[in-house]
């Protein structure tokens, strides 16, 4: 397949809808390049999906604008945005051949039969599904289903393509590995990409950038690592990665745990006076009696040590009884430490995240 | 241009060896199958004691007249009389299936779309009159349809219609009963099939450039035809051996099959007829079924998928 499709950037403003009286989409606004791979990030019932329904015109905004490029596509029906799409339990069409699925929307656009033989076996090529086209749907593993589904949404070469978390019914390892190949396929053909799920780990995987969606509002949207190392507040530092939190006061530009102010590479951004600590597993180290200096020092006691393999994990209860975790890279040689035992932990300036409540 | 997608495939799919347990596994299977088999019995008993001993001395009696082996009842139906009744049998019934599915397949698409609360409501309005005594409703469109009944006088009245319609005791009347009595039975499997079409199926179809109409002909119609194939199924064959409707609307000018059945026993006492016609109607049945099961696959046929 040539890559002739020109991306198209997507313009969302201000869109808003509610079912039966709840806001599922509150005044939302989102520009998306052309040719990005934009994630829509969030827990069930957050809106995520719904906006995506609401870029393919299976649900119409109570207000707003959409536009693909120049065009205002808000009340556009389905079939004339001409957009690709992954549903998430594929939805490919059981009375059909996967060769039949795949021309379908060639015959709908009215294409000669030769040409629409043609793109059929390139695509099938390209999803390394070749000689499979005269297979019925359901004689196919989730695996193929899954390339049929992507195959099917862009072989009539749509500018934008968007994807109702479509991994999220493989097992773990195919997830991961098809994780990779979409973004491959993403970078080949070059169309605007939405992509919609609730795998925090998947979205840092794939995307350009993750736009965080919960109750219905934007609440951050930032490139992978942006999002993970300087979240906005605690809903997104709880959402991404794995974290616990310690209250702390800010006031005059300086954060205090407790009575002791803590060491920051720059100001809290927020104002409020109560805030958060973030402390990520892997940020804290385990250090000496005798290090310490330029770190953030933390005392506590061991509690209980997991060992996953290529990383082990130790709970530790600070002096206060707050619970916090280190994970550590597993090494042949690590032994076990002993419940009881004192620990002092540090954590560098750099990494020292205030973050405010929720409410932002 | 490719995507390199490596090969997905475990390579651990060995044959599965007969191991130690194999023996003591197979055992436990057959006690299991003879166990779940023997929970069929008490039905496969009933169904062999009243419906397949019958039939089979159903054949056997229609072989048989006082003197012995013949085919004597066989010949009789090529009576001109007979051929014209079994063409009329088929006639409406062929017509009763055809005006079922007209009326029944946008009444079931309403339901299958409808609310769940409406669509309840809707339902039990269909099966109504399924739960009312067949001659009640035979009556009932008696008094509708006869030349003083409440559709002629309304006509009338209303001054369409100078001379009362003949609607009843013809072909007419009996059609629109016989329709109304059938409709439940093709709008009962149509639902269940609609309902289990997937709306992702019909919004993919719109999101790969299909207009509404074009997504419900391409992509719902060929998805609900289970349903269809199985509502006319019972429908044509239930209507093939109807009796009462024919017999009440009908008013002796409308001659089913099954009428014959009943006067070669009632009035001649002549169970052997009886029987060949009998025979004749289930063969000519099961041969229908047979070649529409070989059309659309047998699976499809009893609705089973």
């Amino acid at each position: 397949m040539k890559s002739t499709t020109i991306a198209l950037p997507i313009s969302i403003r201000d869109v808003s809808k509610t079912f039966a009286r709840t806001a599922a989409l509150d005044t939302v606004s989102l520009e998306i390049a052309s040719g990005e791979f934009i994630t829509l990030l969030g827990p069930s019932g957050s809106g995520k999906t719904t906006l995506l329904l609401v870029l393919a015109g299976f649900i119409r905004p109570d207000s707003g604008e959409i536009r693909f490029g120049d065009h205002d596509v808000t009340l556009v029906p389905p079939h004339k945005r001409n957009i690709g799409m992954v549903f998430q339990n594929y939805a490919l069409f059981p009375h059909m051949t996967v060769a039949g699925n795949l021309a379908y929307p060639l015959r709908l656009r009215g294409m000669a039969r030769a040409e629409v033989a043609q793109r059929v076996t390139r695509a099938l090529d390209m999803v390394q599904l070749a000689g499979l086209g005269e297979r019925q749907v359901e004689q196919l593993s989730g695996g193929q289903r899954q390339r049929v589904a992507l195959a099917r949404a862009i072989i009539f070469e749509p500018r934008i393509l968007l994807m109702d978390e479509p991994l999220s019914a493989l097992d773990k390892k195919l997830r991961e590995q098809m994780q990779i190949e979409v973004r491959h396929l993403h970078q080949r053909l070059g169309m605007t990409t939405v992509y919609v799920t609730h795998d925090q780990r998947e979205a840092l995987t794939m995307s350009d950038r993750i736009a965080v969606i919960n109750h219905g509002r934007l609440r951050q949207i930032d490139k992978p690592q942006e999002l993970y190392e300087r979240p906005n507040d605690r809903f997104i530092a709880e959402f991404i990665g794995e974290s616990h939190f310690l209250p702390v006061e800010v006031r005059g530009g300086a954060a205090y745990l407790g009575e002791r102010a803590l060491g920051l590479a720059e100001p809290p951004r927020h104002p409020a006076a109560a805030q958060f600590l973030v402390l990520r597993p892997e940020k804290l180290k385990i250090i000496d009696a005798s290090d310490g200096a330029g770190l953030n020092v933390f005392l506590g006691q061991v509690k209980e040590f997991v060992y996953q393999g290529e990383s082990s994990l130790l709970y530790v209860s600070l002096a206060d009884g707050q619970p916090i975790a280190i994970r550590q890279a597993a090494g042949s040689a690590q032994t076990a430490p002993l419940p009881g035992a004192p620990i002092r932990l540090g954590l560098a300036p750099a990494d020292t995240i205030i973050v405010p409540s929720e409410e932002a | 241009m490719r995507v390199a997608f490596p090969s997905a495939r475990p390579d651990h799919l060995a044959p599965r060896q007969a191991g130690r347990n194999a023996v003591e596994l197979r055992a436990q299977e057959h006690a299991e199958q003879w166990l779940l088999g023997s929970l069929a019995l008490p039905g496969l008993l009933l169904i062999g004691s009243i419906a397949l001993a019958p039939i089979i001395w159903l054949f056997w009696l229609s072989f048989r007249d006082a003197h012995g082996m013949t085919l004597a009842h066989y010949a009789r139906l090529l009576h001109p009389s007979y051929l014209i009744t079994l063409s009329s049998t088929f006639e409406l019934s062929f017509l009763v299936t055809f005006v079922c599915i007209l009326l029944g397949y946008p009444l079931a698409y309403v339901i299958a779309q409808a609310r769940p609360r409406i669509a309840a409501i809707l339902l039990l309005l269909v099966l109504f009159p399924i739960w009312t005594s067949l001659l009640v409703r035979c009556y009932a469109w008696l008094v509708l349809l006869q030349r003083r009944g409440l559709i002629n006088t309304w006509l009338s009245d209303l001054g369409l219609i100078d001379t009362p319609l003949r609607l009843v005791h013809n072909f007419t009347g009996t059609s629109i009963g016989m329709v109304h009595i059938m409709l439940p039975f093709m709008v009962l499997p149509l639902y269940a099939s609609m309902r289990a079409i997937n709306p992702d199926y019909i919004r993919a179809a719109a999101n790969l450039g299909a207009s509404p109409v074009q997504a419900f002909w391409q992509i719902f119609v060929p998805l609900s035809l289970p349903g269809l194939v199985a509502g006319i199924v019972i429908v044509f064959v239930l209507c093939l051996g109807f009796y009462v409707t024919p017999a009440l609307l009908g008013g002796g000018r409308v001659m089913m099959w099954s009428m014959q059945i009943e006067r070669n026993v009632s009035y001649y006492g002549d169970w052997g007829a009886a029987s060949a016609l009998g025979v004749v109607l289930l063969v000519l049945t099961l041969g229908i079924l047979w070649v529409l099961a070989r059309v659309i696959g047998f699976d499809k046929l009893t609705g089973a998928r």
